[in-house]
Order: structure tokens, then C-alpha cells, then sequence
């Protein structure tokens, strides 16, 4: 079909516009020594999924579909990835279509988590879009009997010198663009971008401002029913006995579904369900078990679980004499993601197939492990994303689903939707972690810091899904699945020890990760994973430093970092805050603090300014001003809006948040018991200044925020108030327990 | 049967009168806008208007609704052609994952119909009731101030009831 042009030839020219630009070999280098060998791998999830069609597609008539194994999440991602196959297929972007996480359709990208999506999928999607219009040129050149580099491409069509036009629909035959991607795509260059770097408008926004269907909880195929799970009180308790009768008589109750200790009711209308689910609660007769910890005494508790000890970083030299040396311990309670909309999903099991629609971050993954519960065929079972409200990390969603699809086997032929109740969503959601920090640290006279000995205590950051055993629904069933061994996330990510080796400059230095895989209180990955506690331990000890040095914190850290975009978002945001002509004053502070996210993802600094409220200690963050680099920017209203959201999350977890429990019971169940941030509290002004770096790599920025926003903040009150507060949150009873009021 | 007026159009709705009005705008009428987050009246995510006043609807049974007015987002406007507070959110880009936006912003309208001209504190006042976690906030502070000059410069009443109620 296309004659004499091969695939290597039509790679290899592709028209004016291009230049010929290859960022694989970047992706290489940082790929590390494992990623090298003699073919150089494909960009982005082309790894794993290679043909070009996975990617996208272009119908007969002109219709381009995108498709991405990545799922919104709120966070833009459908924009951005919209953005960058328009670009590169030079398509015009309110033409294409998107298809998100489907089983039955995309490419299986594991989660969308780790803020990889842009550095997976969004890779993935602007290698295949430039082979794809490479292909398509060479299609044109080969029907025309006309050289490639004569054509130009625009508006979805490839263009000939003499003005002739076909389109890409026009261009497309059967099996044109299921071949695989090579290892390299000549990109359009940056100076020619139209579309990308720009800040496009969130393509999923007036759906959302308008009441269009944009959710998991919207969808409502036809027969639909209401199910409510009623969950033990507690993690060990184990259901005794309950009366179904009375419950099964209430108006509309289909159903009640009992297996093990997993109990529901399923009824015609929603509300009938809620009304049969506390009837259910109160019929029900539960074992309870005094399984928990002494919340009074938590960290104590986590450092005297069994750990597995690891230093990740190990280059300690002979101890330095002469210094001084500083030392200090931190910690951080549990905390949850606390969804403003609980987790819900649908299941229909009919002809022998299941489908769940769900806001899990991993189709493919709660795919496997719901077929595993269900004892189905994987291929029997597929689930399709659909958003939830926002979910930063693993919370309820996989949850929810393996309940729909539970209730779902024992209510055949008819849609199950299951609705978690807010007190559900809070007492049964894996947590964030709690951890604790140990560092001490060497200064010399010369005001350098000369060696670092940090240590850190965590249980793992992910239980998310991939066997049965992660799903609340089967640890329940009469014949539960156990849950699996807990494992950490090895470097150079990490879970616990995320961020917790400093991008400074350490001419001596040890980190230790001690994993505790015992977990008191069911936890998994909340955004930013160890990094929220990692950054703000190292940045405040860094701050401690600097005040013992008798230096400024921002000069002091820029003495320590080598790296030049380091160092670039620094200096923005400290000159952009004003942090030189800043006085502070009794009660109003200043702080500063600074990441790079993974040390492999974006680099964020913050400055933030905070007022405290002498009487109650009540500390408010009055204004931040961040600087951002995230690599090649594809849509720069997106990343300011991730690291906006980021600060004022942070701003939320840093000062009021954390988990209460009593020895049987997690008793921080809706709002009220576990109060986060309102209006009062919003910062006067947050500003988010992007350093853009045209032609280089994704650098993933929606976690780059939480942990420099807490150090920020706590600096800020140690500035104002003198008083420095090493255990989250700063609430205002410990800001005023500090200052003796 | 009850009567219901909903954004101007008038339902009967075969549910039970003890049945909060949140479920019969979702699953009766297929109103996506109003959204379950507490059920508590904590998160005011659920918020519409009744009569002009900022209710949760999480909470209020549809036995005390019959002849008052009820307005959802739906009612501030459509995807083609949305009202000024609506565009407003769109230009500013106030949403991140969006579930709890609406609820902000049926809380801005009640602002609005009875304060044309709101201070910053007198705005977040008004949206204390409701929580946002992915940290829209100063987007969403910013949304209804473009919303106020929005309304002035075209001289428009806000969607549904008339000013100064």
C-alpha cells in the first residue's frame, strides 16, 4: 500500500514544520542504567503498549478518537493529553474525541498515580501522534508519487506544494496504523507549537458547572437499583447475628446480602436503601475486638513495630569534629483524602459478564482483583472508569466497586449501585500514614552542613489492588481473602522514604527507611505518599540549620543545591514573594521551603507568609507565592491550578488534620470529627509562577506542592512565633501550648 | 404525588414525603447538579436554593417544599448558554475535580440575589457552609467576584429569582 516508501523512510522526513527532534535519549538518561541496551526503549507507556492504534485512531470519515489507559481525576488530564495529540497530529483540537481507562478499550497503563500520567500517557500519546501523521504523510506521498517533505499537515488534513489536500480520513485504510511505534518520532519543535503551552480551557468544566452527567454518581443505566453496605463497626469485629425479616418487609427492599461479615441491602429507590441500611446497622449484632493502638502514644507505638531497615543512602564519613550539631524528631498522625463525594459504583452481571463502572485509579488492576473475588475470567469483567470526586490517592473507589460487583452476583441482570455513606468513606478508607522522622545534622564553622544522619519510620504507601485481597469486600466474604503482605516502594521513588534523601549538597550522609509492615489502621497511598512528611521534616531541620548558622533560609539553601532549575525556582519564588525587603514582626512570620518532587519529578518552591492569632494560636496562611517547574508545560492554567490545589490541601493536612480512633473504633467519621479547611482559612492570595522549559521532558507536578507547603507553613509559624513545632498538624492548641499563652 | 417547581417547571413525584429532596432531584428528575457528600449538612455540596435561600437538600424532605420554589444549578443556566455565574467559573477555570462546585455556586447565588455588590469577607462568609478538597478555593473566590461584575456590566439579574429579594 505504501509502494516504494517504507516506514523508515517516512519517519525519517516528515515536512517543513518539523524539525527532526528526538527526546528518547533524554528519557534514556534519566531512565538510568537499567533502561539502556542497544535498542533504545519506546517513549512512554509504548513500552508496554506499542501499536500506534492503542493510542489512537482515525475512522473512514475524518473522526479522531484519542484513547488513554490514564483516568481524570480532576486533575486536567484529558485536556492536557487532548492538547498534545492535537499538536503533534496538527488536528484541530475541538475536533478530536478522548476515550479514558476502560478495560475493553485502552491500553493497560496501571494507575493513574505517582503524577505520571503526563510523563506515561502524555509521552506515549505525542510519540504516536507524530508517527501517525508521519504515516499518514507517507500514505499521501505514496498516492500522489510525490517525495514526504513536500507535504506540510493542517487542520487534519496533509497538504501537497501544489495546494492539494487529502484528509486523514481520507488517508486511513484497515490496518494503516495498527504497526508499532519506533523508538524515535520526529516532534514538531516547540517554537512551532500552537495548542500546546497554551492555556486551553478544561475541556470537562461546563459539563461539570451545568449539571451534564461528569460522574460515577450519574450514571444510571436503565433497571438501575440502590444498594447500602452496612460495615462492621470496627476493623476486627465479625458479625454475630442479624435479623434479616423486618428489614426484608420495609417498602422497596429487593434484597439483603449477607456474606461473612459483608452485609447490604439492595432496594428499588435510593432512599429506601438508606432507610433498610439503618434499620440493617441496628438489627445487626457485632463481635467487637480492642484491636487498635494507644492513639495517645503513636509514635511511640510505630517505632516499636518490627521494621525492615534499609539505608537508601550511604555515604557517612568519619564523624566531623569541632561542629554543631543539631537534632530532632517529627511526626505526622494519619490523615485522610477525605473525597468530598463518597465512593460509589455500579455493577451489572448478566450473560455470564461483569461490568463495574468505577473511579478507581486502575481499571486494569481492580479488573484482576475483582475477577479474583469472583472467581471470574478476567476477560469476563470489565470495568470503566467513569470520575468520581477527587480522590488523591487510594480512597474508598476500588472499595466501592468490589461491593458493586459483590451485591452485583447476587442481583443478576439488573445495574447495582452502591453509594457509600460519609461515615463510611472516613472510617474505612486506607489512610495516609503515620510516620516518624529522626534527623541530626553537622554544621561547620563555615555555616555548610557537613554531614546528615536521617531516619524515617512508615508503613508502606501502597496496598492499592492487583490480588483479591486488597478489597474491603473480600476480606469480609464468609471465605475472606487476606490481605497482602505489605511491601514498600523501592527507590528511586519510594513510598515512606519518598523525598526523603535532600537534593542539598551533603558531602556526608545516611538515610535510613525503616519499613514497618505491621499496619495498625488500615493506610495506602495519599497524594504525594512520604514525601508530605519527608519535605516537611528536612525543610524545616533545614530551617533549623540555617537560624543556628545565623543565615538567611533562602541563601542558605541555595549555598547547598547544584542544581541550576533547583536553584531557578528558588530564586523566583523568593524574589516573586519578596522575601528580601520582608520584615517580620511579632505574630505575622515568613517561611520558605523547597522540593523537587520523587527528586525526579518537578520542582516546587514556596514562600509563604502566616499570621498567628496570639489568644487561640490559631495560625492562618495569608499568602503563598510558588515556583514551579514541571519540564515542557502543555497546559500552564493546569499546572497552576495542581499547585494551587496542592497549598491549600497542604494547608489543610499542616494545621487541623488528623484521624481520631479509640482502641476498638476510628471515631473521625464525617466533618465535624475531622474539620479541614473552610473559607476563613483561605489564604488572602496564592500565586503559582511556571518556569517553562520548552522541548524537555513531562515532569509530573500534581504532587509537587503538598510537601513544601507544610514546611512553608511551619517555618513561617516558627518565624513568627519563635516557637518551632515539629508534630502535625499545627493545630492551634500546640501553636498555643509553644508560645504559653 | 407531590408538587414540585423545579427551576420553573412544575413535577409530580410519586416518593415518599420523608424523602430528602436531593434523591428526588437525582434519581426522579436526573439532575446531575445537586451532589451527595454528608448527608449531614456538614459539606454543602447538595446546596440549592429554596425560595431564594441556600438550603442543604441533603436534608430537607420534600413534605416542606410543595408551593415553594426550588432552583438547581440546572436552573442558573445551560452548557450552550450559561448564566453569568456559570460563566464565570468557566473563565476563571474554578473547578479541579468540580463535585462540590455546583453547591458553591447555588451558595454565590443566594449571595448575590440578595447582596449585588459583596465584600471579599461577605463572600467567604457565605461559602463557610461549603468544603472543596482539592483546594479550589481562591479560584472559586475569584469566580464570584468576575460573577458580580459580570451581572453589573450586563445589567443581568441573576438566572431564576430577581435582585434584592
Amino acid at each position: 500500500m505504501t509502494s516504494a516508501i517504507t516506514r523508515r523512510h517516512v519517519l525519517a522526513g516528515t515536512g517543513a514544520l518539523i524539525v527532526s527532534f528526538c527526546s528518547s535519549s533524554r528519557l534514556l538518561a534519566q531512565q538510568g542504567p537499567a533502561a539502556a541496551g542497544n535498542a533504545p526503549p519506546l517513549p512512554g507507556s509504548l513500552k508496554t503498549s506499542p501499536f500506534l492504534d492503542s493510542w489512537i485512531r482515525v475512522d473512514a470519515d475524518g473522526r479522531i478518537t484519542i484513547l488513554t489507559g490514564k483516568c481524570e481525576l480532576g486533575q486536567g488530564i484529558k485536556t492536557a493529553l487532548l492538547q498534545i495529540a492535537a499538536e503533534q497530529l496538527d488536528a484541530p483540537f475541538a475536533s478530536l474525541k478522548l476515550i479514558t481507562a476502560d478495560t475493553a478499550v485502552t491500553a493497560n497503563e496501571g494507575f493513574t498515580a505517582g503524577s505520571h500520567s503526563m510523563q506515561d500517557s502524555g509521552t506515549a500519546i505525542m510519540h504516536a501522534a507524530a508517527q501517525v501523521r508521519a504515516i499518514l504523510i507517507g500514505e499521501a506521498a505514496a498516492r500522489w508519487g510525490v517525495p514526504p517533505e513536500t507535504f506540510k499537515t493542517q487542520d487534519g488534513a496533509v497538504v501537497a506544494a501544489d495546494g492539494r489536500h487529502l484528509t486523514y480520513g481520507a488517508l486511513v485504510a484497515d490496518q494503516l496504523l495498527h504497526v508499532e511505534a519506533q523508538p524515535r518520532s520526529s516532534l514538531k519543535h516547540p517554537t512551532f507549537f500552537k495548542v500546546m503551552g497554551k492555556p486551553i480551557p478544561r475541556v470537562d468544566i461546563p459539563a461539570k458547572l451545568t449539571g451534564g452527567a461528569a460522574y460515577v454518581q450519574d450514571v444510571r443505566p436503565p433497571g438501575m437499583v440502590h444498594a447500602r453496605i452496612v460495615r462492621p463497626p470496627g476493623y476486627g469485629a465479625s458479625l454475630a447475628n442479624v435479623d434479616t425479616a423486618a428489614v426484608e418487609k420495609m417498602p422497596g427492599v429487593l434484597k439483603v446480602v449477607r456474606d461473612g461479615n459483608f452485609l447490604a441491602v439492595v432496594a428499588e429507590r435510593e432512599f429506601q436503601a438508606i432507610k433498610a441500611m439503618r434499620r440493617l446497622a441496628a438489627a445487626a449484632r457485632w463481635d467487637e475486638k480492642a484491636s487498635l493502638p494507644d492513639p495517645s502514644n503513636l509514635p511511640a507505638t510505630i517505632m516499636a513495630l518490627p521494621a525492615q531497615s534499609t539505608a537508601i543512602l550511604d555515604r557517612r564519613q568519619r564523624a566531623v569534629s569541632g561542629g554543631k550539631t543539631l537534632q530532632a524528631t517529627y511526626t505526622r498522625p494519619y490523615q485522610v483524602h477525605g473525597s468530598i463525594g463518597p465512593s460509589c459504583a455500579v455493577a451489572l452481571l448478566e450473560n455470564d459478564g461483569l461490568t463495574v463502572w468505577t473511579h478507581t485509579q486502575g481499571v486494569y488492576p481492580d479488573r484482576q482483583a475483582i475477577a479474583e473475588m469472583l472467581k471470574l475470567a478476567p476477560d469476563r469483567v470489565r470495568c470503566i472508569h467513569a470520575e468520581g470526586s477527587g480522590c488523591y490517592g487510594h480512597n474508598g473507589a476500588d472499595d466501592a466497586a468490589a461491593d458493586a460487583a459483590l451485591i452485583a452476583r447476587a442481583f443478576r441482570g439488573r445495574p447495582v449501585r452502591v453509594q457509600w455513606m460519609r461515615e463510611q468513606e472516613h472510617a474505612w478508607e486506607p489512610f495516609g500514614p503515620a510516620m516518624v522522622s529522626k534527623v541530626a545534622a553537622v554544621l561547620d564553622d563555615k555555616a555548610n552542613i557537613v554531614d546528615w544522619d536521617y531516619a524515617v519510620w512508615s508503613n508502606t504507601h501502597t496496598m492499592r489492588p492487583g490480588g483479591a485481597g486488597a478489597l474491603l469486600a473480600a476480606q469480609h466474604m464468609a471465605q475472606p481473602f487476606a490481605a497482602p503482605p505489605p511491601k514498600p516502594i523501592p527507590q528511586p521513588e519510594g513510598g515512606g522514604d519518598r523525598n526523603a534523601i535532600p537534593l542539598y549538597r551533603l558531602p556526608s550522609a545516611r538515610v535510613t527507611h525503616h519499613f514497618v509492615p505491621q499496619m495498625p489502621l488500615r493506610v495506602s497511598a495519599l497524594r504525594a505518599l512520604g514525601a508530605y512528611m519527608n519535605v516537611f521534616s528536612i525543610e524545616s531541620f533545614v530551617d533549623e540549620l540555617a537560624q543556628a548558622a545565623g543565615a538567611d533560609p533562602v541563601e542558605f539553601r541555595l549555598r547547598h543545591l547544584d542544581d541550576a532549575r533547583a536553584k531557578d525556582v528558588v530564586a523566583l519564588a523568593s524574589q516573586r514573594f519578596g522575601w528580601d525587603s520582608f520584615r517580620s514582626e511579632r505574630d505575622r512570620g515568613r517561611g520558605f521551603a523547597f522540593a523537587r518532587y520523587k527528586n525526579l519529578a518537578a520542582y516546587c518552591a514556596i514562600a509563604a507568609e502566616v499570621q498567628v492569632e496570639h489568644e487561640s494560636g490559631r495560625a492562618r496562611l495569608v499568602r503563598a507565592v510558588a515556583a514551579l517547574d514541571a519540564g515542557q508545560a502543555v497546559n500552564p492554567d493546569g499546572l497552576v491550578n495542581q499547585v494551587e490545589g496542592a497549598i491549600i490541601q497542604s494547608t489543610s493536612w499542616t494545621l487541623y488534620e488528623s484521624v481520631s480512633f479509640d482502641q476498638r473504633r476510628i471515631t473521625s467519621i464525617d466533618w465535624s470529627t475531622y474539620p479541614i479547611l473552610r473559607f476563613d482559612a483561605v489564604p488572602d492570595s496564592v500565586e503559582v509562577h511556571v518556569i517553562d522549559r520548552p522541548g524537555q521532558p513531562f515532569l509530573g507536578s500534581g504532587e509537587a506542592g503538598q510537601g513544601p507547603a507544610a514546611a512553608a507553613i511551619a517555618n513561617a509559624i516558627a518565624d513568627a512565633t519563635g516557637k518551632r513545632l515539629r508534630d502535625l498538624p499545627l493545630t492551634r492548641q500546640r501553636i498555643k501550648a509553644a508560645i504559653g499563652v | 404525588m407531590m408538587k414540585l417547581d423545579i427551576n420553573g417547571a412544575q413535577h409530580e413525584i410519586d416518593e415518599d414525603p420523608d424523602t430528602p429532596l436531593l434523591y428526588v432531584l437525582r434519581n426522579n428528575l436526573a439532575l446531575n447538579g445537586a451532589k451527595y457528600g454528608c448527608g449531614l449538612g456538614q459539606c454543602g455540596a447538595c446546596t440549592v436554593l429554596v425560595d431564594g435561600e441556600a438550603v442543604f437538600s441533603c436534608l430537607i424532605p420534600i413534605l416542606l417544599l410543595e408551593s415553594k420554589r426550588v432552583t438547581t444549578v440546572e436552573g442558573l443556566g445551560t452548557i450552550e448558554n450559561p448564566g453569568p455565574l456559570q460563566r464565570a467559573f468557566i473563565e476563571e477555570q474554578a473547578a479541579q475535580c468540580g463535585y462540590c462546585i455546583p453547591g458553591m455556586m447555588m451558595r454565590a447565588q443566594a449571595l448575590l440575589q440578595k447582596n449585588a455588590r459583596p465584600s471579599d469577607a461577605d463572600i467567604r462568609k457565605a461559602l463557610a457552609p461549603n468544603l472543596c478538597r482539592c483546594g479550589t478555593h481562591v479560584r472559586i473566590l475569584r469566580a464570584v467576584r468576575r460573577a458580580v461584575a459580570l451581572m453589573q456590566s450586563a445589567s443581568m439579574a441573576p438566572a431564576g429569582e430577581g435582585r434584592g429579594q
